[in-house]
């Protein structure tokens, strides 16, 4: 009864001051450093021109516009998020399926006969993976350098622009490895297709 | 080859980085001088002013487990309400509803024990309050706590003939104060300045370039043509009546970034978004990726080392090191393998690439563009090794053996490194059921570090070892039978069957990573599951206490000649063969009906 006493008034105790060390104090002080230093990146990476936000250059879209690159499949998801007035937002889920399964199989398939009948001039390559896989957060907002190459010639057609102009459009929105060496080349799909509409110089 | 050089870079890194932290700690948890301690030392007394305690106080292994029970259950209590009232309570800008009472449950059981499985979507379930000031709160002082009892079992193995394990109060606030706050606020402006957003706004909304056409009845038309200035759609020459267009995408907000910096740090592992380090907002580029993913071993890797300053018997701490060390790498090329490989289910027949030529290659589903197969493989290994549990790509979506590798790293215990301070108590259970069967092979009194293995000692190390395959085989066992769990399962067949063997295997690892699919939100599975997250916590805690009471108090005996030395090659190997006879010996069959049996179907 003596060791209660002594332990649980304790316990209380430390247990107060740490959730106010480790859960307010902390949380403050480094909200406070990122809005001072990083206002950008802290606020969700938004690209915004004139006032319209055109998107995070963080989250994926879907794009099905033969004019526009594809990114990787998505699980569109419109039945979770709604803005103040009610109205669905879109927002986007992995679909944890087995790659070993008859279903994934399929889909597969089905996917690949989708891209073939849109990109005919590229009837002889094999289709990237990444344009047949969904991604880890359902969100990926990126396509492998080879997976952007595999769609030049049919967005060049549909768009009206040169495959030289797509591809430099690729160009600037591709990024390399963080120091040559880890992770993998990314091609930004978003901003391609900003681009590609002319809305991002 | 750039695949293998991101798998050995990888691994070099963790272990140049760990070693220093190694000593850090050492010197921090004993209460020596070190380049912080001006500003710190300070802090950490004001503490026990406030607690109005003795920091020199020694506590016998009873009133310690006693400390660490009676914390755990304020912090508890406080979570479990703090979600169920969060709907009336402020920081809700989402003005999300409270949780449900076994949800809470689950959730409150999964942070305080450091599993942080996630039956909850952090987006759409919790409140920014209920982010901070519960599950970073939990994030911290269970990794705080797992590094004090550690630090208690060492004294087990240094002090002689005493009682006294040190006190609970003045380890725990340590470890926080002098690691972890100082560490995380690092951590986590190392990840805003890379994109993670940190902030207290409410959800964004931006445009869609490409607007969505979804019927009245909620599905989604691919192919409509969709005219926004008349709001009308229009599918195969027809129009859809009462059809909505959707026109902005949800971006989450909130204070992500420092939530995230000690979900890794502290083997945590429950993350701000419901796919956790896999959504870009979380984790947005290879850079942000290294941080996070070298943070899930970087503290349960450093207290190898400072285990071994700590005994003053370097090369015991090496040993250990190199066992874990070997295993993790011998699990992470096994994943590697895999990934790579790819299926035949995928490939078809060559019509898709899965080569590495400008692209990653192999296995992509359920995995980033940026991260591609090698930064994702080396996260599935850290993160099931360690009892982390974050993810960056879905293991649902691996292949039938990569996913199997990392469903056996967790029900080997988590001693392969394992969680922050309890990974290393476990392995050092794993060595003295070592040390006993090595004793009994050459019929020796079996002793570790000076003191004597006796039959007490025994059957705590045993239960220690064997609480995690107890929770999963039976946990799994009754889910089995349970007459609406198909209804959870995501995949059909063999693989569904595994989605429940992970879903049991990682909360009874204290892991908390997911076969995602899996839907683990029901009455059953959010009671059932926490009630084994509780087991496999406090069991090994209480165990491991009990051993190192009755170790101090033990004289300590001098190494002669016929000793078995403990840190040579041939126990490091019997170390291995050991914690892999328990591992395999208890789930072989359970592996062969799910991901074996998977592998099996999947070439023909």
């Amino acid at each position: 009864m003596k060791t209660m006493k002594n332990v649980l008034p304790r316990a209380l105790v430390i247990f107060l001051i740490f959730t106010l060390v480790c859960g307010l104090i902390y949380t403050a002080v480094v909200t406070g450093l990122a809005q001072l230093i990083f206002p950008y990146q802290a606020n969700g990476s938004i690209i915004e021109i004139d006032g319209k936000k055109y998107g995070s250059e963080l989250l994926g879209q879907q794009y099905t516009d033969d004019a526009h690159m594809w990114g990787r499949i998505m699980n569109v998801d419109v039945s979770t998020y709604t803005d103040e007035n009610g109205k669905m937002l879109m927002y986007a889920t992995p679909s944890n399926l087995s790659p070993a399964s008859e279903e994934f199989e399929e889909l597969v398939a089905e996917r690949v006969e989708k891209l073939r009948a849109a990109n005919p001039k590229m009837d002889e390559t094999a289709i990237p993976v990444d344009l047949v896989t969904c991604s880890g957060s359902g969100l990926d907002p990126h396509i492998s350098p080879a997976a952007a190459e595999y769609q030049v010639a049919r967005i060049a057609d549909a768009s009206g622009r040169s495959e030289e102009e797509v591809r430099s459009i690729i160009d600037k929105c591709t990024e390399g490895k963080f120091l040559g060496i880890f992770g993998e080349e990314t091609v930004n799909v978003l901003k391609v297709n900003l681009m590609l509409d002319g809305i991002l110089k | 080859m750039s695949a293998v050089l991101q798998y050995v870079l990888y691994l070099a890194i963790l272990v140049i980085l760990a070693i220093p932290l190694g000593a850090y700690i050492k010197k921090a948890m004993c209460g020596e001088k070190t380049f912080l301690s001006k500003i710190l030392t300070p802090c950490e007394n004001a503490v026990y002013k406030i607690m109005r305690i003795n920091k020199d106080e020694q506590m016998n292994w009873k009133k310690y487990a006693l400390c660490v029970v009676f914390f755990s259950l304020f912090g508890f209590i406080f979570l479990f309400l703090l979600q169920l009232l969060q709907g009336v309570l402020p920081g809700n800008p989402q003005n999300l509803p409270g949780v449900s009472w076994h949800l809470s449950f689950n959730t409150t059981a999964s942070f305080v024990t450091n599993t942080n499985w996630q039956a909850y979507t952090g987006e759409s379930t919790l409140s920014y309050l209920s982010q901070a000031l519960g599950l970073t709160v939990q994030n911290f002082v269970s990794a705080g706590t797992g590094i004090a009892v550690l630090f208690a079992l060492i004294r087990g193995f240094t002090k002689v003939k005493t009682d006294g394990l040190g006190s609970f109060w003045v380890d725990l606030t340590r470890s926080i104060v002098h690691v972890l706050l100082p560490l995380n606020l690092v951590i986590s402006l190392m990840l805003v300045g890379g994109g993670v957003i940190q902030n207290l706004s409410p959800a964004q909304t931006v445009s869609l370039v490409e607007p969505i056409a979804v019927s009245a009845e909620g599905e989604i038309l691919e192919g409509a043509q969709i005219d926004l200035e008349n709001n009308t759609v229009t599918l195969d020459g027809q129009v859809v009546a009462d059809a909505e267009i959707v026109t902005e995408q949800f971006v989450p907000m909130g204070p992500a970034a420092s939530q995230v910096a000690i979900k890794q740090s502290g083997t945590n592992g429950g993350g701000y978004m419901g796919v956790n380090s896999a959504h870009p907002l979380e984790n947005p580029n290879a850079f942000t990726n290294m941080v996070e993913m070298l943070s899930i071993l970087l503290i349960p890797v450093a207290l190898c080392f400072t285990f071994g300053k700590a005994i003053k018997n370097k090369k015991q701490g090496r040993a250990i090191f190199i066992a874990m060390f070997l295993c993790l790498v011998l699990a992470l090329g096994i994943i590697a393998v895999n990934e790579q490989a790819a299926t035949p289910q995928l490939a078809q027949d060559g019509a898709v690439n899965i080569t590495q030529v400008d692209q990653a290659g192999g296995n992509m589903e359920g995995k980033e563009t940026r991260f591609g197969i090698a930064t994702s493989s080396t996260w599935a290994a850290y993160t099931t090794a360690a009892s982390n549990g974050s993810v960056n790509s879905m293991h649902d979506s691996y292949t039938p053996i990569g996913g199997m590798i990392t469903m056996l790293l967790m029900q080997l215990g988590e001693v392969i490194f394992g969680g922050v301070g309890c990974g290393l108590y476990g392995m050092l259970a794993f060595a003295i059921l070592t040390v006993f069967i090595a004793g009994l092979m050459v019929g020796r009194t079996p002793e570790f570090l000076g003191k004597k293995i006796e039959p007490y000692e025994m059957k705590w190390s045993v239960l220690v070892c064997l609480a995690t395959p107890i929770a999963i085989l039976v946990g799994s066992g009754i889910a089995a039978v349970w007459p609406t769990i198909t209804e959870s399962l995501n995949n059909g067949g063999a693989h569904g069957f595994s989605e429940m063997l992970y879903a049991f295997s990682s909360c009874a690892g204290n892991n908390g990573s997911a076969f995602a699919g899996f839907n683990a939100n029901t009455v059953f599975l959010n009671v059932s599951l926490g009630l084994v997250m509780l087991f496999v916590r406090f069991i090994p805690i209480i165990g491991t206490l009990a051993i190192a009471g009755s170790l101090a108090r033990k004289k300590r005996i001098a190494t002669t000649a016929g000793t078995l030395s403990t840190t040579n090659g041939m126990f490091v190997f019997l170390l291995i063969f050991i914690v892999l006879l328990v591992g395999a010996l208890s789930f072989f069959p359970a592996l062969a009906l799910g991901p074996l049996a998977e592998f099996f179907g999947m070439a023909v």
